[in-house]
């Protein structure tokens, strides 16, 4: 998949995650080529948004191994931007949109350091690329859905890395957002940056991306659209789960026979 | 310096007057007055604005929790050492209130008990240890032990010099610790989840946040009390939140609130020093609570009150506008004079609402009296006429783009007909090319109409 000699910007290695005893993914792998856009794509519940947290380390994985550009996470961070999903967020919060794109300039910075000149500069130009700036003294919850959109990939443009991972980005957006994000992901991609999106739109998945990754509960297909974007794929994922597996997983979790096993 | 000290001795002296008591108050001719005074207000300030974190995590109980964490502590310590240095019952109470942080951290983590009642069962038991040990210490035969009980509702006047200096280096501290990490706090306030993503040590920070929540709870123990001391870390950020959305207006708010009341408690427990000085600390925050949920500029609830108001009375002016033109376009744009009857027979309202408002559209020059009864003026036919339209049009929106019926379409068209904007009346006019009716038949009036029946009309 990747020919050049640089490690792929994501490789995950058996990586197992469970939910208190349920098992929300199970043994999946893959490695994500560079420069491309790729989405994750699979039924509510498949563990798409799991699968993005534990690669960040959000969430705690039972098993599996999760490299960036070859090497752990922690020794990739200022490469590495994520934007969570919009729900998550209290927008209430008492804060105004450019502060909080410059959040995005905090991994740079130290213990108490506040953002300075070059950053302010920074997340100026991620405004104005999503066409936020006339926003930028606006309170965050006087936004649209989509505006709250663009503020946050404003936050991870002004990370300036080369990785990004979106939480579905684009779930209620309107038109306008929608097309701004397309134009930001052909900017990005034009640089040599690798997008990776959680996505739920079945209808756009094959337009917006170059590679899908199919999953539920556990890896269905990985690979460039025209390849695995196939009637067999979308019935694997979408078709439900195996139930004996699921349950025996879950038991599997819930008597730690896998602790048990390896003490043996 | 002397131990202990109380202003005016109630028993020795003649009761002196309110009055009198202020005057000598504010004269700090006692120097532990200013002193006093001037611990409270670094409290108020530090708690407010530390208690402010907590309410944006929306951890707004977690301050209650370690107050009467503390309580066991502070007896215990005692116990211990038989003294009451400020220093050794600060760090018996930082530690009993830090055990209590953790249970009510473990707990959720580890259990299937949810944080609501891991915080509850906490809170409970710390505080009914501390009153087992307090009555067990009331019993005991030991110096210094009469003050102790103090603690759960606060005694200002009973502070000594030592109690003060240490609060004034704490509360000195937390409010350095908050502007240096100003910036880190609000962003995992914000998004805790973004914060890790960054690679932040969240925890670290949680823990210190933690730290200067219980350390500012445990030096307010003398001024507030136990029981009430939650009330001084949320009430000021929950009544500077009424009047700005800037975080840092909202702590400079939030401080001024907390230093308000801690001056006015202050007060009171020197003119009646039985009095303790939590009640009235926490009575004098909720008032101004109260007073800016109701006059807030912008979020209180009588600027609420008003607007809904105002609202009701357009939408009604409009209603009638509308109501007068649909008669008007039924005597095919011949007569324009009705009275108050024809208006009720398309549209219900009562009479008296009508009146006035008709009353009201004639000021405004939007109607005029006539022979019937009333007629649009020039105005009054513009705004009715174009009210039709952005009902009509919206209709027609609805019935192209939605598949409503036209049954449908009427009822929401009541409602957005008084907000569409010229703007939005443009978009739609766009979107809708060759619509010269609406679902229902009627004609929908032109943009130009308006000069035309203006002439006619005159």
């Amino acid at each position: 998949m990747n020919k050049s000699n640089r490690p792929s910007p994501i490789k995950v290695q058996n990586l197992s995650m469970r939910y208190h005893h349920k098992p929300v993914l199970t043994d999946v792998s893959f490695e994500i080529p560079e420069g491309k856009t790729i989405a994750i794509v699979g039924p509510n519940g498949a563990g798409k948004s799991t699968l993005l947290k534990g690669m960040m380390g959000l969430e705690p994985l039972i098993e599996g191994n999760v490299s960036f550009f070859g090497e752990p996470l922690a020794q990739k961070r200022l490469s590495t931007a994520y934007v969570p999903q919009r729900e998550e967020i209290d927008w209430d919060f008492p804060i105004s949109v450019m502060d909080v794109v410059l959040m995005g300039r905090h991994g740079q910075l130290k213990l108490w350091q506040r953002p300075g000149k070059l950053d302010k500069e920074i997340a100026e130009q991620a405004l104005k690329d999503l066409q936020m700036w006339d926003f930028r003294d606006r309170q965050i919850s006087q936004l649209s859905g989509g505006q709250q959109q663009r503020v946050f990939l404003a936050r991870a443009l002004a990370q300036q890395a080369s990785l990004y991972l979106m939480d579905e980005p684009f779930a209620g957006v309107d038109v306008a957002t929608e097309k701004a994000i397309i134009e930001l992901f052909k900017t990005l991609k034009a640089q040599g940056k690798t997008i990776v999106c959680v996505h739920h739109d079945l209808n756009t998945v094959g337009e917006y991306f170059d590679w899908i990754i199919f999953i539920n509960a556990r890896l269905v297909a990985a690979g460039p659209v025209e390849e695995v974007l196939t009637k067999d794929n979308l019935q694997k994922a979408y078709g439900g789960r195996l139930s004996l597996l699921n349950d025996l997983t879950e038991e599997m979790y819930r008597t730690r026979i896998n602790q048990a096993h390896e003490s043996d | 310096m002397m131990e202990g000290f109380t202003l005016l001795d109630p028993l020795t002296l003649s009761p002196p007057s309110t009055w009198q008591l202020l005057f000598e108050f504010w004269q700090f001719n006692d120097m532990n007055v200013l002193w006093v005074l001037m611990g409270s207000i670094l409290l108020g300030v530090s708690a407010s604005v530390i208690g402010s974190f907590a309410f944006l995590r929306r951890r707004s109980l977690i301050g209650d929790a370690l107050a009467h964490a503390a309580l066991p502590g502070v007896m215990m310590a005692f116990l211990l050492f038989h003294t009451r240095d400020p220093l050794v019952m600060f760090l018996g109470a930082v530690t009993s209130s830090f055990i209590g942080f953790f249970i009510i951290d473990w707990l959720p983590k580890n259990t299937k008990i949810k944080p609501d009642a891991a915080l509850a069962i906490t809170l409970s038991f710390f505080f009914a240890l501390g009153l087992m040990l307090l009555s067990f210490i009331q019993g005991m035969e030991v110096e210094n032990k009469s003050g102790l009980d103090k603690i759960l509702f606060g005694q200002a006047a009973a502070m000594t010099q030592e109690d003060i200096t240490l609060l004034m280096y704490v509360t000195i501290f937390i409010l350095i610790a908050v502007v240096l990490f100003f910036q880190k706090f609000r962003l995992i306030a914000f998004n805790t989840n973004f914060a890790r993503s960054l690679g932040m040590a969240v925890n670290r920070y949680e823990l210190l946040l933690a730290l200067l929540i219980v350390m500012s709870v445990v030096v307010g123990l003398q001024l507030v009390g136990v029981v009430l001391m939650a009330a001084v870390l949320l009430t000021p950020i929950a009544t500077a939140r009424m009047w700005s959305d800037e975080l840092r207006n909202i702590l400079f708010l939030a401080g001024a609130v907390g230093a308000i009341s801690a001056i006015i408690s202050t007060q009171i427990s020197y003119l009646a020093p039985a009095m303790p000085t939590g009640p009235w600390m926490v009575v004098s925050l909720s008032s101004l609570f109260f007073l800016s949920l109701l006059f807030a500029p912008k979020k209180g609830l009588v600027k609420r009150y008003l607007m809904q108001r105002q609202l009701r009375q357009k939408v009604l002016e409009e209603n009638i506008l509308r109501t007068l033109y649909k008669l008007w376009e039924r005597s095919q744009f011949e007569q324009n004079d009705f009275n108050i009857s024809d208006i009720q027979a398309l549209r219900a309202m009562s009479t008296l609402n009508l009146r006035k408002a008709l009353k009201q559209l004639c000021r405004r020059d939007l109607l005029k009296e006539s022979a019937r009864g009333f007629r649009l003026t020039e105005n009054g036919l513009e705004q009715a006429t174009q009210l039709t339209r952005r009902h009509r049009l919206w209709e027609n929106y609805l019935n192209e783009h939605l598949e409503l019926s036209p049954d449908q379409v009427h009822s929401q068209a009541e409602r957005i007909e008084h907000i569409l904007t010229l703007e939005q009346e443009k978009q739609l006019e766009e979107e809708l090319k060759d619509s010269r009716k609406d679902p229902h038949g009627n004609r929908i009036p032109d943009a130009q109409v308006r000069t035309q029946t203006g002439s006619k009309s005159t």
